[in-house]
């Protein structure tokens, strides 16, 4: 396991996305109403929407450009619609938010 | 046979609906003329306090407009007064005419008490009973700073939170040792009293006031404790007198009213008295729901319909004032045989009381939570005897009571007080007729048409009596997360002084706490529009378009589209777009739709750095707001131009620039009706002629093209400005978010909104409001790059 520092928890304004590129890949960086963090992978399974940029309710979020739910949690699009997106686990440790990846 | 004459003194809530009344039973029986003196056709006078309270317009408390009298063949005669019955004649005397009658009505209704203490009559002592007192006391508001109450009643409270409303310094002045000291306990007024004390209000308590100083204005006021304070308005709320001089003059008996017996007559059998006016058995009431069965009374017995006679009303009391829900009915002092029974929940200040004779419920205080008022009000009128069980069962639905079920509700509780109108009478209008809004079971039963308290409840009877058509048939909720209807939401967020999207959807109810993608822009829309000056804006619930302020494109770029007034530009700004489009590689540079040029395709972390090196303003392409005021060159180069269409499409263009509607606007101005730039299909479309200005409204050429209406000719500029405010204000007011102009005209009635927005006082009042909601807004492109705070959304981390 490796731990990858990727933002400032202060520096996040609640249920707005941040986009983060690690090693080509795009994370959608969000903080929920709790303080706690999600990342997934920044691409709706539909057409490719930037995650970030959705509107963040609960533990969802709604694609910007065609409305998908997609859980933040598990990665999973609410039915009726379908597809799944890969989820990051992160931890937050003195106000910084870490990226847990498998080596 | 000639009918009879019918002639009402009195053009108020109770003449008018006793009027009512009788044209439901036998609408060709009378010849009516009514003779009011004030200048308005009947209003609900309850509402003033809401206009005061800034959550009604005059035009929305009319309850019988001049087409009502028409139809019903009613001669009425405003801005007149009576002066004069001869009974001998049958022959009443007004300012104007005499008019001879078969049978006269008096509802004349009552007056404030003027306290007859010196300085009574110096400018700027008030009642509250009228529009014109209504009117007066926001004029002050505008000019002066202090207000001070003198009554601490219902009446007086109401206008006291108005003024509060109104941004004014106010002190209500008491003489008893509690609020409220007739319909309330000493527990309930001191909880009342500290609520609104939260809310900025002040009291002077026990003090008399014994003399109103000012030279030609008022300055002050003294006490008879010798002590004084300084203030600009006083307005009296002490109570008040009932109208009955006329009725003296003609030699009819008075005591505190026109006495009348149980058919309302008065001791002259061709004259009658109902309303406020009138006492009946000692009483002369003051709420209109007593009066409202008068009327009913008075109406059978005219119409030569057996009837049992008035016999006296029992009545309850509820405070119109946001955040201090309470309820009191019937006797609440405790004696010797009557005995109080209290609840207090302190935490979160619930209190209630109810009181008992010989096992009988005889009266109730509620404090905090209401929802139980009628409940129990309908037991009280009921006069039955309590088991113990039930006994119980009143005092613990304390608490439990949020979700007083209707399913529960026996059929003839009474759900609108005001009117009489019971659960039953309501289930029966709704499957008779086929009724699926509040709306149209008010227009029906009544029911929510005088203090509006119950409409919460008239709604959850219709969805239970509908169960799933009322999904279909009703307007249903915003999404899914709630039920209500955009109205309800309006209605709810104004009445409750809802400040944040969250407060909404927490008190609401809200099934999810945190929204959706559909309710949350919806309530950040609304929100905006109710508080404009006070609501913070939630970046968070804006569409990413009007979070970032640029239109997002399908591959996750960005547009950009500067604001160049009436489609004009220059050869520096020509320059500055194409230095920075062969900088940042800008992939397409277009003319859009609306005549802006546009680069799209720019990533999202370059938007602020371009919108720097442009420095030009958002041309707004991307919001719910105005986009573009697509303009021809008109007169200024076109010889067929009739006016400056440039000119007048840039003067447009720049007062609205910032202002957010329900949907995307677009404007449109052509030099002649050649329309070159298809003014037709635009939400505001002018079309220049000879003579002036027509404009158009309405117009969409989206998903559903729909050709734009004629409003009206004008013949300068700044009427097409002042009637677009007003349009615009209208359409923030009463749209639904996401409706555009076409269907929210269709919806609304083209007559209707050209009698709103052309009628000079509702167009003076709506360019007003809307000019304070704009007050302040600026371009969001700077805005951003003077705040790095802002400029972090635009952020990309690279790890
Ligand atoms: C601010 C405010 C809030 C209120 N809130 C509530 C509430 O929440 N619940 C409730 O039940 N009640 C409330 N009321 C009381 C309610 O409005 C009255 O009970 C009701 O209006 C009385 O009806 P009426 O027809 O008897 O009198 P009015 O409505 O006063 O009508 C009488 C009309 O006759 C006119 N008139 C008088 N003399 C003459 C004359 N000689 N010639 C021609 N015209 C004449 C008057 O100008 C007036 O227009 C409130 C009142 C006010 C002012
Ligand atoms: S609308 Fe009339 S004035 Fe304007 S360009 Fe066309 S022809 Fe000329
Ligand atoms: S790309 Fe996300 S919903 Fe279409």
């Amino acid at each position: 396991m490796e731990k990858k520092y990727i933002a400032d928890l202060e520096n996040l304004t609640p249920l707005i996305g941040r986009e983060i590129i690690m090693d080509g890949t795009t994370i959608a960086l969000f903080r929920l109403t709790d303080d706690s963090v999600k990342a997934i992978e920044n691409r709706c399974p539909h057409k490719n929407g930037p995650l970030a940029e959705g509107t963040v309710s609960g533990t969802n979020v709604f694609c910007p450009l065609h409305d998908y739910k997609i859980s933040l949690e598990t990665g999973v699009v609410a039915a009726p619609d379908e597809g799944c997106v890969k989820t990051y686990e992160t931890v937050i440790e003195n106000g910084k938010i870490y990226l847990v990846t498998a080596l | 046979m000639p009918k009879q004459k019918l002639l009402m003194i009195g053009n108020g809530m109770a003449g008018v609906r006793t009027i009512e009344e009788i044209l439901d039973r036998d609408p060709e029986k009378y010849d009516i003329t009514i003779i009011g003196d004030e200048p308005h056709p009947n209003y609900n006078r309850i509402m003033l306090s809401n206009i005061l309270q800034n959550k009604m317009t005059p035009s929305e408390i009319i309850l019988n407009d001049e087409t009502w009298y028409a139809s019903n063949n009613i001669t009425l005669h405003t801005d007149e007064k009576a002066i004069l019955i001869d009974r001998h004649t049958n022959t009443v005397t007004t300012t104007k005419r005499n008019i001879s009658y078969d049978k006269l009505i008096l509802a004349t209704g009552s007056r404030a008490f003027i306290l007859p203490i010196p300085g009574a009559d110096l400018e700027g002592v008030l009642g509250f009973r009228t529009i014109a007192d209504t009117e007066k006391m926001i004029e002050t508001s505008k000019k002066y700073e202090r207000a001070t109450v003198i009554g601490g009643g219902l009446l007086g409270l109401e206008a006291a939170r108005g003024l509060l409303d109104q941004g004014m310094d106010v002190t209500v002045i008491h003489l008893a040792d509690w609020l409220m000291e007739t319909q309330l306990d000493a527990k309930a007024g001191e909880l009342l009293k500290a609520d609104l004390e939260k809310q900025g209000m002040k009291f002077l308590m026990q003090k008399a006031t014994a003399k109103i100083i000012g030279k030609s204005r008022v300055t002050g006021l003294a006490f008879k404790d010798g002590t004084q304070i300084e203030t600009d308005l006083v307005v009296m709320a002490i109570g008040i007198k009932p109208e009955i001089e006329l009725a003296q003059h003609a030699n009819l008996p008075t005591g505190r009213g026109i006495v009348v017996d149980d058919f309302l007559n008065t001791a002259d059998p061709d004259i009658f008295a109902v309303g406020e006016c009138a006492e009946h058995n000692g009483i002369a009431y003051g709420l209109v729901a007593p009066l409202y069965e008068q009327g009913k009374v008075l109406a059978d017995h005219l119409c030569g319909i057996e009837n049992k006679g008035y016999r006296g009303s029992k009545m309850f009391t509820q405070l119109k004032v946001s955040g201090c829900d309470l309820f009191s009915a019937g006797d609440i002092k405790e004696t010797a045989d009557i005995k109080g029974v209290t609840i207090f929940n302190s935490i979160e200040n619930k209190y209630k009381k109810i009181f008992m004779r010989d096992e009988k419920l005889v009266g109730v205080v509620l404090y905090g939570d209401t929802t139980e008022g009628n409940r129990l009000y309908n037991l009280l009128k009921k006069e039955e005897e309590l088991t113990d069980f039930t006994l119980v069962s009143l005092l613990h639905k304390s608490g439990e009571s949020e979700n007083v079920s209707v399913a529960e509700m026996p059929d003839d509780e009474s759900v609108c007080g005001c009117n009489g109108v019971t659960k039953g009478d309501i289930t029966r209008a709704i499957t008779d007729k086929g009724l699926t809004t509040i709306g149209e079971v008010t227009a029906h039963t009544k029911a929510g048409g005088s203090c509006g308290k119950c409409k919460p409840i008239i709604g959850d009877i219709l969805e239970h009596t509908l169960g799933d058509d009322f999904v279909s048939a009703a307007p249903a909720g915003i999404c899914g997360c709630t039920d209500l209807t955009r109205d309800q939401l309006i209605i709810q967020i104004r009445a409750k002084q809802l400040q944040t999207a969250k407060e909404v959807r927490h008190v609401l109810a809200f099934r999810n706490p945190e929204g959706c993608s559909k309710c949350r822009p919806a309530l950040n829309y609304y929100l905006n529009m109710i508080w404009p000056q006070t609501h913070a804006d939630e970046p968070e619930s804006r569409y990413v378009n009007e979070r970032l302020h640029a239109n997002i494109q399908n591959d996750g770029t960005y547009s950009v589209i500067p604001r160049m007034y009436a489609g004009q530009t220059d050869p520096q700004q020509l320059i500055k777009i194409a230095k920075v489009a062969e900088k940042y590689n800008v992939p397409l540079l277009k003319l859009t739709g609306g005549q802006r040029i546009g680069l799209y395709g720019v990533k999202k972390e370059d938007l602020p750095k371009i919108w720097e090196e442009l420095d030009m303003r958002s041309g707004f392409a991307y919001g719910k707001t105005l986009r573009t005021v697509k303009s021809c060159v008109g007169s200024k180069f076109c010889r067929f131009g009739t006016q400056d269409a440039l000119a007048l499409g840039e003067a447009l263009e720049r007062q609205f620039e910032f202002v957010d509607t329900p949907h995307k606007f677009k404007m449109g101005v052509s030099g002649c009706p050649r329309s070159c730039v298809e003014s037709g299909v635009k939400d505001y479309g002018i079309i220049c002629v000879e003579n002036g200005y027509q404009i158009y409204i309405g117009g969409n050429g989206g998903t559903e093209v729909k050709e734009a209406q004629l409003l009206t000719t004008v013949a300068t500029e700044q009427e097409v400005l002042d009637i677009c405010s007003a349009f615009v204000q209208y359409y923030r007011e009463t749209g639904v978010y996401m409706e555009r102009t076409a269907p929210w005209l269709e919806r609304m009635g083209m007559e209707h909104v050209r009698e709103i927005i052309l009628d000079p006082t509702e167009q003076a009042k709506l360019k007003d409001t809307l000019a304070e909601a704009l007050a302040g807004r600026d371009d969001p492109w700077k805005q951003v790059l003077e705040d790095e705070e802002k400029q972090k959304l635009y952020h990309v981390e690279r790890v």
